[in-house]
Formats: structure tokens, C-alpha cells, sequence
């Protein structure tokens, strides 16, 4: 292969010389004279929907309780793919809010943090961290990230009270889940929630499988990022994702209208019974709260079963929020400021109230309450007992841009479970490449 | 200049052809000093001439906005191994062509209507015409919920009288073909105007004449009013399969390129590599539907318009 860096970074610079240009407009550097005291800021919340645009609203409000001279503007934007799209659009072109929240792990090292984020090693707040959450928000040269929310699970969120109802007991095995899934069937009741209204949330079956393919393999991660042979979702274990993905519509175990359920109307389904079981994230819990708070703690957790028992909770670390390299002066002090508060009693307090913490928190700052979702208590006895595995995304920069597409394509039926594993081996490929990673070229 | 050079040539050639009458080609003279272009020559410079050139030696390149790795064709390579890609081209292929049928003929009838003496007339053009004004996206929002499966007001309609409730966008056979109704739906305005101020051209001492010899409307429709609207064909077809070949944001607005890929076109293939970050891939695609689109349309339009000119 050719590599000629020196020149292709030229022109890159140029490139985006150009971008800047366009961009230049936009930006407001205070230029004249000192930093300006209290500057006012934009901070861009995680999404959205309802439960992000609550929690951003809440937080500024908090803030100007401490700071009342900071004015706050809040932006919104759109969750998956649409999002990591505009997030790396705006930090490239030097339009980024003075604060945003981002994902951490392998989306959060695609930012090229070093030349687009501000550190944030010397904050006060830096020490508090946990050991994981610094290590999915830095990269070897600095720390850029403040932790926001919880960390949270990945697994199955189900109805407690129809599994109490109809005398089921919480699966281990894959063969357990069917089995309760039939039964709930026989009951009138939607067995399985698929809501590719959002497509993301196709995904959960294989992602929130990942800890017990560590735990099969815990070597699984390191083989996957240095593309060796057999680490592939064309083999087991990490196969088992696809075929339980491909397995629940086969058994016609899902809502009829799983093509085109949103993620927030499924939830209501699963909130109020009509609905047992949603393979999901457990973060979600917060729009539960917006939309059926009375529902809240008869939904409960448990991990991704498997075929041989012994199942494990896949967890995934807090998100981020970041200031942008592009904001300076007087906005870089606001902003800072913002982050503070954010981690501050006050704020984790806030953080408690406007999205129910779905786990345990990435900051000593912070304390999950008394009152937390019942589905926190189901968490933490996988972690008391041991039976954990961080999410793919934490530990191996590999992530295939089309996963949503391709498990949609496996659980509507469209593909096997085989294609779809392979046809994601090759997505995974691209992306690998792109990326530069050793071993794939 | 190159006109100075060429003006010789050109004023045989257009005196050889000698159907008009010669006007022999001066050395083009400029009204204004030269410094008046600058700034007509740095905007097209900075906004088009080094994009263009840029993304021509992206599209060689692994890209990520902030380093480049030249890596010859190796986009090229990938992209043509990519199996969403021959998916995406079969995909934008019937629906440039279903849509641009389907606007031809569908925009030939309504004009045909249009055009004769209906009551309501002008009402009925405006009415045909309002979807052109819309936003596509937002009429891409629209139809997804008028278009829902299960609370959509079509499906509600269907069930009324006992009809099958289809998924329009969710089930992988129909959802190409929902869209492409939708995009004739919105399209079809701008082919009946063309249409209809072909009809209106035609002078209405043939069609009298026509009468006159007693042909049957039907006749008079296939002998005159077909053959003299060709130009308004050519145009309709070229506009709305140009327009259909790198048709997007429907698409995206609809289906987002789904269920799975099956509504992938060349453009959402492209406009997902991007969002994945691929931007030396995505541009790489970019050219390469660049040189489709041209490929398809430089013949095409070269023969529809002579046809248009033979008649």
C-alpha cells in the first residue's frame, strides 16, 4: 500500500481550511479585550425526545440557581446515526454548542477528541471518576469528558406484574425465555416488544448479548479488534445474538406492529401490562417516568438468557458531556462551570429527579436514592453476584455502522441469522478499515 | 481567449448549415473592465472548482475530515464489493424509471383533462400543482402517518370496507413501490404543467381540421396531440428520471433506506457512509453516481431531443 500522509494532510488542511471558512461566520470569539464574565452558553442535550429535552430543561434551571447571570440556551437533536452525523459535522466545521452530551467508548474515540475537544484532566470533579468511565472518555493524551447519568444495562426490561400474574419465574436459559414467552402468548398478552420504528432498538438482542460471549470468552474483545479468525459473528458464541434475533419472530413471539412501534409508545406497552418483554437498554427507564410514572417499579430487569444458563449483565458506562475546542474565553469558563455544576450535589440531585438513575453512578459525586427504579435492585444483584461484562462498545473500538439495518433485516425475516452475521462480519470490516486498525488491511 | 481561435471554424460551420441566416461570430466583447468578474470568479473558485477537484482526490483517499491516507482505488474497490450497493443500484433503477413512467403518463392524462373545457378548471390545475410546493420531507412525514400500518387514516379507510391493511412502508415488498407512488403523487404537477403547455401550443386549427374529416377524439388524441407534445415528453422525462436516479430525502424521510436495506437507493447508500463517518468511501460514491447519472442522461437527452427536432 501507498501512503503519502505529508501530502494527503495538506490537502486535508485545506479542506477543511475551506470548511472553516464557511463556517467562520458563526463563530463568536470574545476578541476584543479579556474573557467576558458570565458569557452566555448553548449546550446540546443527548437527544430529542421527552426524557432528554426534561433533563437538559431541569439542568438549566439548576444552573441558574447557582449562576443566575449565565444565560443557558438549550438545542436539541436526534438519537442514532442522524446524531453521530451532526455531532461530528458541527465539531468539524467549528459550529459545536459550548457543551454537548455524547456517548462514550468507541463513538466518543471516533471525535478525534485530541483536536477537537477541550481537556478536562484539571477540573476539579476529574478525581471522582471511576477507573471505566476514564478510560471510555480519554484518550492517551487527556481526560475530556464529565460523566452524565448513570451507568445502565442491556438485557430483557419486563413486566413484573404479568409474570407474577401468570406465576413465571425469571429466565436463565434461552429455552426458559421461549417457554415464558409461550405461555404470555396464551395469555392475550404481547410476549416480545420489536419496535423498528427506531431501528437502534433492533440491535439489543445481539448487543446486549456481548457479556456472555466474554463470559464464554473473555479473550473474545481482544481477538475481535486484531481481527483474528474465529472471533467473527459468523461463529459462536457471538452467533447467538443473530440466531435469538432471527428465533422471536419465528415463533410469531412479537406486537404486530413491530415494524412500525416507536421505542417510547413500546415502552407504554410494557409499562401498562399489555406488553411483557422488551429487549433494551435500560437507560430508557426515564421515558417510563415521562410517560407512565406510576408504572415505573412494575418493570423489571433481567440479562440476556442463554442457551446454557449462567446469564450475564451487559452494562454499559455513563455518557459524556464535552466542551467543544472551539469554544474559548469567557464561553470556555461558563462552560466549565456548567460541567461543575453538573457533578455537584445539586446537580446529581437533578440528575436523580429528571432521569431515573438506571445504575449505579461513573462519580463519588453522585449516589443512586433510596427511590430508584425497581429494575436498579435487579441490576445490582447481577453485580453483586459477580455476572457482569462491559458492552462491546467500551472495549473494542469495532462497531459496524449498519447493525440497526441488518438485525432488522434478521428479526423481520428478511435475512438468517447466518447472512445477517455475516453481512455485519463485512460492515464491521469497513469500518475497521477506515479506522486504520492494525490487522485488517 | 479559446473563442478567439475557435471563431473562424465557427463561422464556417454555421454557414455550411446556412437554414438560418449566417450571423457570423464576432470576438466575443466584454461590456465591463475585467476586475467586475473577480468576484463572480472567487465564488465559483472557493464554492465550486476546488470542491469539486478536492472530492475528486478524496474519493482516493481514507478520510475521516481531520487526516487523509491516500489508498489509490480502494474506495472504488470496496464500494463495488459492497452488497448493499448492487442492491442500491437495482433499487434506483426501478425507481427512477417506475416514477418517470408513471409521471409521463399519468401528467399526459391529467393534462389532456386540464386542457379541455372542465368545470372548475382552474381550481382543479391548482389543486394538481400544490404538492409540487411542499417541502419532500415534509410530505415524507405526512405519508408516514397517513401510511401507518396500524394507525394510519388509509388503513382505518381500508378496514372500513373490509380491505387488506398493508404495512405501506414496513413490509419489505411493498415499500420501494409506496414510495414511489408517494414521489408521483408530489412530482406529477410540475410533468401535467409541462404538459399542459405543450397541449396548448399545438394550434387549434389541427385539431379542428381533424374534425372537420370526422376522426374520432381518440384519433385526433394518438395522431396529433401525442406526436406534438414530444419536446414537453423529452423534458418530462429527462427532468423526472434525473430527478428520480438520485432521489433521497423521500426516501429518507419514509423509510430511512428500511425495512433492513430494502429500499436502499445509490444516494441513502451513500448518505449512510457518510453518517458512519466513510467520508473518503461516500465520496467515492458520489463520483461514482456522478458518472451514472451522466452516463445515462448525456445519451438520452441527445436522442430525445433529436427526435424532438426531426418532428
Amino acid at each position: 500500500m501507498f501512503f503519502r500522509r505529508t501530502a494527503s494532510r495538506a490537502v486535508a488542511v485545506l479542506g477543511v481550511a475551506a470548511l472553516a471558512g464557511i463556517a467562520l461566520s458563526g463563530c463568536t470569539a470574545s476578541s476584543g479585550g479579556g474573557p467576558a464574565k458570565n458569557a452566555p452558553i448553548t449546550f446540546l442535550a443527548g437527544g430529542n425526545d421527552p426524557a432528554s429535552i426534561k433533563t437538559a430543561n431541569d439542568l438549566v434551571t439548576g444552573f441558574n440557581k447557582v449562576y443566575p447571570k449565565i444565560k443557558v440556551k438549550v438545542d436539541t437533536r436526534p438519537a442514532g446515526t442522524d446524531g453521530d452525523n451532526l455531532i461530528k459535522t458541527r465539531l468539524s466545521t467549528g459550529t459545536m454548542d459550548d457543551v454537548f452530551f455524547y456517548n462514550s467508548g468507541s463513538l466518543f474515540q471516533a471525535l478525534h477528541a485530541d483536536t477537537t475537544l477541550q481537556p478536562l484532566g484539571n477540573q476539579p470533579w476529574a478525581k471522582t471518576l471511576t477507573k471505566d468511565f476514564k478510560a471510555t472518555v480519554s484518550t492517551s493524551k487527556g481526560l475530556y469528558g464529565a460523566p452524565f447519568g448513570s451507568t445502565f444495562d442491556g438485557g430483557v426490561m419486563y413486566n413484573k406484574k404479568v409474570y407474577a400474574q401468570l406465576g413465571l419465574s425469571v429466565p436463565d436459559t434461552w429455552a426458559q425465555f421461549i417457554s415464558n414467552s409461550q405461555k404470555i402468548k396464551a395469555a392475550g398478552i404481547t410476549p416480545i416488544l420489536g419496535s423498528f420504528g427506531d431501528t437502534w432498538t433492533a440491535q439489543l438482542f445481539v448487543l446486549a448479548d456481548f457479556a456472555n460471549v466474554s463470559a464464554q470468552d473473555p479473550t473474545w474483545a481482544g481477538n475481535y479488534t486484531a481481527n483474528k479468525a474465529d472471533a467473527k459473528y459468523v461463529n459462536q458464541p457471538a452467533l447467538a445474538g443473530f440466531q435469538d434475533t432471527a428465533e422471536v419472530k419465528k415463533l410469531g413471539l412479537l406486537n404486530k406492529d413491530y415494524a412500525s412501534l416507536t421505542n417510547v409508545n413500546a415502552l407504554k406497552l410494557l409499562a401498562t401490562g399489555k406488553a411483557a418483554q422488551y429487549p433494551m437498554i435500560t437507560a430508557v427507564i426515564g421515558n417510563v417516568e415521562q410517560s407512565n410514572p406510576d408504572n415505573v417499579n412494575d418493570i423489571g430487569y433481567f440479562a440476556m438468557p442463554t442457551a446454557n444458563g449462567n446469564s450475564h449483565a451487559t452494562i454499559w458506562e455513563a455518557g459524556g458531556a464535552y466542551i467543544p475546542k472551539t469554544t474559548t474565553g469567557g464561553k470556555l469558563t461558563s462552560a466549565e462551570k456548567f460541567l461543575t455544576f453538573l457533578l455537584s450535589p445539586a446537580g446529581c440531585d437533578i440528575q436523580n429527579e429528571a432521569s431515573l438513575p438506571a445504575g449505579p453512578y461513573a462519580t463519588s459525586n453522585c449516589t443512586v436514592p433510596a427511590n430508584a427504579p425497581a429494575l436498579v435492585k435487579d441490576e445490582q444483584a447481577y453485580q453483586d453476584a459477580g455476572k457482569t461484562g462491559l458492552a462491546l462498545e467500551f472495549i473494542s473500538p469495532v462497531k459496524g455502522p449498519n447493525l440497526s439495518q441488518i438485525t432488522v433485516q434478521v428479526e423481520s425475516g428478511i435475512s438468517t441469522a447466518a447472512q445477517g452475521a455475516a453481512l455485519y462480519d463485512q460492515d464491521v470490516k469497513k469500518q475497521a478499515q477506515q479506522l486504520n486498525l492494525p490487522g485488517w488491511n | 481567449m479559446a473563442t478567439t481561435n475557435l471563431a473562424p471554424t465557427a463561422l464556417s460551420a454555421s454557414a455550411s448549415t446556412g437554414s438560418k441566416a449566417p450571423v457570423p461570430r464576432k470576438k466575443m466583447k466584454s461590456y465591463y473592465p475585467s476586475w467586475f468578474f473577480i468576484p463572480a470568479v472567487a465564488l465559483y473558485v472557493i464554492f465550486f472548482a476546488i470542491p469539486t477537484f478536492a472530492s475528486f482526490y478524496f474519493s482516493l483517499t481514507r478520510w475521516d475530515l481531520f487526516s487523509s491516507t491516500y489508498i489509490g482505488f480502494g474506495n472504488f474497490v470496496e464500494f463495488f464489493q459492497d452488497p448493499q450497493l448492487l442492491n442500491g443500484f437495482i433499487h434506483t433503477f426501478e425507481y427512477g424509471f417506475a416514477t418517470s413512467a408513471a409521471k409521463v403518463i399519468i401528467g399526459f392524462l391529467l393534462a389532456v383533462i386540464l386542457t379541455s373545457p372542465v368545470v372548475a378548471r382552474g381550481y382543479l390545475r391548482a389543486v394538481i400543482f400544490f404538492p409540487v410546493l411542499i417541502s419532500t420531507i415534509g410530505v415524507g412525514i405526512m405519508f408516514k402517518s397517513l401510511l401507518d400500518p396500524f394507525h394510519g387514516i388509509v388503513n382505518a379507510v381500508l378496514g372500513v370496507f373490509g380491505l387488506p391493511q398493508p404495512g405501506w412502508f414496513t413490509d419489505p415488498s411493498l415499500a420501494l413501490a409506496s414510495i414511489a407512488a408517494v414521489d408521483v403523487w408530489k412530482g406529477v404537477g410540475i410533468a401535467t404543467l409541462i404538459f399542459m403547455a405543450g397541449i396548448v401550443a399545438i394550434p387549434s386549427e389541427y385539431f379542428e381540421a381533424a374534425r372537420m374529416d370526422g376522426a374520432s377524439s381518440f384519433k385526433i388524441l394518438r395522431t396529433i396531440t401525442i406526436p406534438l407534445t414530444q419536446p414537453a415528453t423529452a423534458t418530462v422525462i429527462i427532468l423526472s428520471l434525473i430527478g428520480g436516479l438520485r432521489s433521497f430525502d423521500l426516501i429518507w424521510a419514509t423509510t430511512g433506506g428500511g425495512p433492513g436495506f430494502t429500499s436502499d437507493v445509490i444516494a441513502s447508500v451513500i448518505y449512510k457512509e457518510y453518517q458512519a463517518g466513510f467520508f473518503g468511501l461516500s465520496t467515492a460514491g458520489n463520483v461514482i453516481l456522478f458518472i451514472v447519472v451522466t452516463a445515462i442522461m448525456v445519451p438520452l437527452s441527445s436522442f430525445l431531443n433529436r427526435r424532438a427536432v426531426e418532428l
